[in-house]
């Protein structure tokens, strides 16, 4: 069987720009929500003295997901901010003194088992950081009675266009990857990794092969760069064959799957013992002058990350966070950055030309049957349309409408222009009710 | 603080649209009209200009009498209008192609909702309307090269069986506007698969179903498919998305429930030829057929799989 994918333009314009650190912004507000999961609390409070590293928002809920300060400053106040989900969260905003004094507190953590490393990537405050950030000490604590995970699979794929973190992460620190695995695969006794890159990046995939050389249970994979390549069902079918069924997890089919920067900020922090302050944003666009990977403190608003790229910000119409097929958009450029974000994109109006953002000019569906031959997931969006508008729950269960990922190639393929990937969002929110 | 524009992803398009699809139609159909005006003259393209301005004339009329947004831009009009002069024989007086282009237009298409909501191919039912209302008109058939002033028409070649398999392929015979010449039929058809507008499976379908019923009953299968409106009723007509199953599958099955039918009337029935009415019986079952031949999702827990298994 042949998973059903799209064709993009790649538009990597990034992909040589060597990763350059932003310059201290003037304030950072780290939000306490950053990702899926729980959030936490500050445990910091107007007037402190912080230092890059030094915790500030922790939880006693095992789901949270840590908050770390980015640079050393003094604590401004609690504010609240809007998280790019349209939550508002509580952030600590904090003023830079420059110095970047690390926090007397870090120390390399020590590593011994299960345990211990769940315990560590839950203080190191990691989460997937190909976007959808789920925390990753979860996905590392499986239950082990009932799952019998044999297999890491790295997604290296990065589907999306424009954003080349990820190939940057694997050109840049590739030994941090390795040791990343090698940790995870030692610890949880894991007999198989397989890095899954999308063969638009050659170089990515020689220089990790060069790395996983000397083991001969790191496989590096290839793969065709085809939309949405990166999407975990995608990937774990593409790379080892199995297949993840509704409603399952990966580990139901004994997999684990994370994305390369993770585990490359995972083999980092089993080093040094600094945790996740910082993270590569991609930044890109037709409205940015210099597009450019910045390794951007957490915490810092949109408009400084912009402003460094020499963003036309007066021109832009769009700012994406995340890529264009995904992404979501920014309606308040003071925003923060947050861990999942993994790209930038400032777009100008668009003209009336191919590729255009999408704007009106729906017209009826003609049947062409383009949404179901794109649908990766095998699904039948004009269909679910369809259902959807009846409020017809018993045909959209049937239709398994489910499965649908939200990756947005029924939307991109449809001639007709018609919301299909929205309507599949409404109709799986619909079924939850 | 200017405005920031959100939306729903996905951000970008793959450029597509419908009127797009239909510009690709009409430039597929370009070859055989061209030959048709070098075969029969200039009054193949009158005509055929003639079919395409009142359907769009007729959708905009109901698009202002239902209160409709105009929707003569998406192009569909037009070459359902294309399509119908290519079903005409070239004598046919203008008043009857306008009711022609009346019928597939107002009472095929915009009755049933318009664009995307019609059960027939309007062509091919306009086709059959004035084929049992001026059958007289509908079977003069123009001879090729004939002058304009004194009109020798001749029965359809699939009736006589005389012409050379050569002439059939160029177009060099008696027939409808459009239907004549394979070889520009087939051009425009590769075209459309290269463009990817269609897919190869009901035309190869019903082509190849014609040919092997036609062998199986002893007629000539190569004759067969090369006369009348077989290849312009597969290429362009069995893929109309509209009105034909929306899986590779249905469309197989599409093209051979097309070809059979249409060699039972060309063989048994009273009628020289029968493409018309089989595309309008698979019309009338294709969502019967899109009901029995649904996409299997990947990984999907279907509820009624779990039912089964207890």
């Amino acid at each position: 069987m042949k998973i059903n994918a799209i064709k993009l333009q790649h538009k990597k314009n990034t992909s040589t720009c060597e990763t350059i650190d932003l310059p201290l912004p003037e304030r950072v507000f780290v939000p306490m929500s950053q990702s899926m999961g729980r959030g936490c609390d500050p445990i910091v409070k107007k007037g402190d003295k912080v230092f890059v590293g030094q915790k500030i928002g922790d939880s006693d809920k095992i789901k949270a997901c840590i908050a770390h300060s980015s640079v050393s400053g003094t604590v401004v106040g609690i504010t609240e901010v809007l998280h790019p989900s349209g939550k508002v969260t509580k952030a600590v905003e904090i003023e830079p003194d420059g110095k970047q004094e690390l926090s007397p507190d870090i120390e390399v953590p020590v590593i011994t088992d299960k345990e211990s490393l769940c315990r560590a990537v839950r203080e190191s405050g990691c989460c997937g950081l190909g976007g959808a950030g789920f925390p990753t000490h979860l996905k590392l604590n499986y239950n082990e009675q009932r799952y019998k995970v044999d297999t890491l699979i790295i997604n290296a794929a990065e589907c999306e266009p424009y954003i080349t973190g990820d190939h940057r992460e694997m050109l840049e620190s590739p030994d941090n990857i390795i040791t990343g695995i090698r940790l995870i695969m030692d610890t949880l006794g894991i007999e198989n990794t397989y890095i899954g890159i999308e063969d638009n990046k050659p170089d990515a995939i020689k220089i990790m092969r060069e790395k996983a050389a000397e083991y001969d249970n790191i496989n590096v994979c290839p793969l065709k760069a085809s939309y949405p390549q990166g999407a975990e069902k995608v990937l774990i079918y593409n790379t080892v064959g199995r297949t993840v069924k509704q409603w399952a997890l990966p580990s139901d089919v004994g997999v684990i799957v994370l994305n390369v920067s993770t585990v490359g900020f995972i083999g980092r922090y089993s080093k040094d013992g600094i945790p996740l302050i910082s993270r590569r944003i991609t930044v890109d666009g037709d409205a940015v002058a210099t597009p450019c990977n910045v390794n951007v403190p957490l915490g810092t608003p949109l408009v400084d990350v912009l402003k460094f790229a020499d963003t036309n910000i007066e021109a832009s119409d769009k700012i994406l966070l995340g890529g264009p097929m995904m992404g979501i958009c920014a309606y308040d450029i003071n925003m923060p950055t947050a861990k999942t974000i993994n790209s930038i994109l400032a777009f100008k109006k668009p003209e009336r030309k191919k590729n255009e953002l999408i704007g009106s000019g729906q017209t009826a569906c003609i049947r062409c049957g383009r949404c179901i031959r794109a649908c990766p997931m095998g699904l039948m969006p004009t269909y679910i349309e369809k259902a959807y508008d009846k409020h017809d729950t018993k045909k959209l269960e049937k239709l398994s409408v489910g499965l649908c990922m939200n990756c947005g190639s029924c939307s991109y393929v449809c001639p007709a222009k018609r919301p299909l990937a929205e309507k599949n969002q409404l109709a799986k929110a619909l079924l939850r009710r | 603080m200017q405005k920031l524009t959100v939306s729903p992803s996905p951000h970008i398009t793959d450029g597509a649209s419908t009127s797009k699809i239909m510009i690709n139609v009409m430039a597929a159909l370009c070859p055989a009209l061209f030959v048709s005006a070098y075969v029969f003259g200039g009054r193949a393209l009158m005509l055929t200009g003639f079919c395409m301005l009142t359907a769009i004339v007729w959708e905009r009329l109901c698009n202002i009498i239902m209160k409709k947004p105009n929707t003569t831009g998406d192009l569909s009009a037009a070459v359902t209008g294309m399509i119908l002069a290519f079903n005409l024989p070239v004598t046919l007086p203008y008043w009857i192609a306008a009711i022609g282009t009346f019928v597939a237009i107002v009472v095929v298409k915009q009755l049933f909702g318009g664009l995307g909501q019609n059960f027939a191919n309007p062509a091919a039912v306009a086709r059959i309307v004035l084929m049992l209302s001026f059958t007289g008109s509908m079977t003069k058939w123009a001879i090729p090269f004939y002058d304009p002033d004194k009109i020798v028409t001749q029965a359809t070649p699939i009736a006589t069986r005389a012409e050379t398999y050569l002439d059939l392929f160029i177009g060099r015979t008696g027939g409808s506007l459009g239907e004549t010449s394979v070889a520009a039929l087939l051009l425009g058809g590769i075209y459309l698969v290269i463009m990817k507008i269609i897919t190869p499976h009901a035309p190869l379908a019903f082509i190849g179903t014609v040919y092997v019923f036609s062998w199986i009953f002893d007629q000539d299968p190569l004759y067969q498919i090369l006369s009348g409106g077989l290849m312009l009723g597969a290429i362009f007509m069995a893929t109309d998305y509209v009105t034909t199953p929306i899986s590779g599958i249905g469309k197989v099955i599409f093209g051979v429930g097309c070809g059979i039918i249409t060699c039972v009337i060309r063989f048994w029935g009273s009628y020289p030829e029968g493409v018309s009415y089989s595309l309008l019986l698979m019309n009338i079952i294709t969502p019967y057929i899109d009901m029995a031949f649904t996409a299997k999702p990947f990984g999907a827990v279907i509820p009624e799989a779990e039912e089964d298994g207890k």
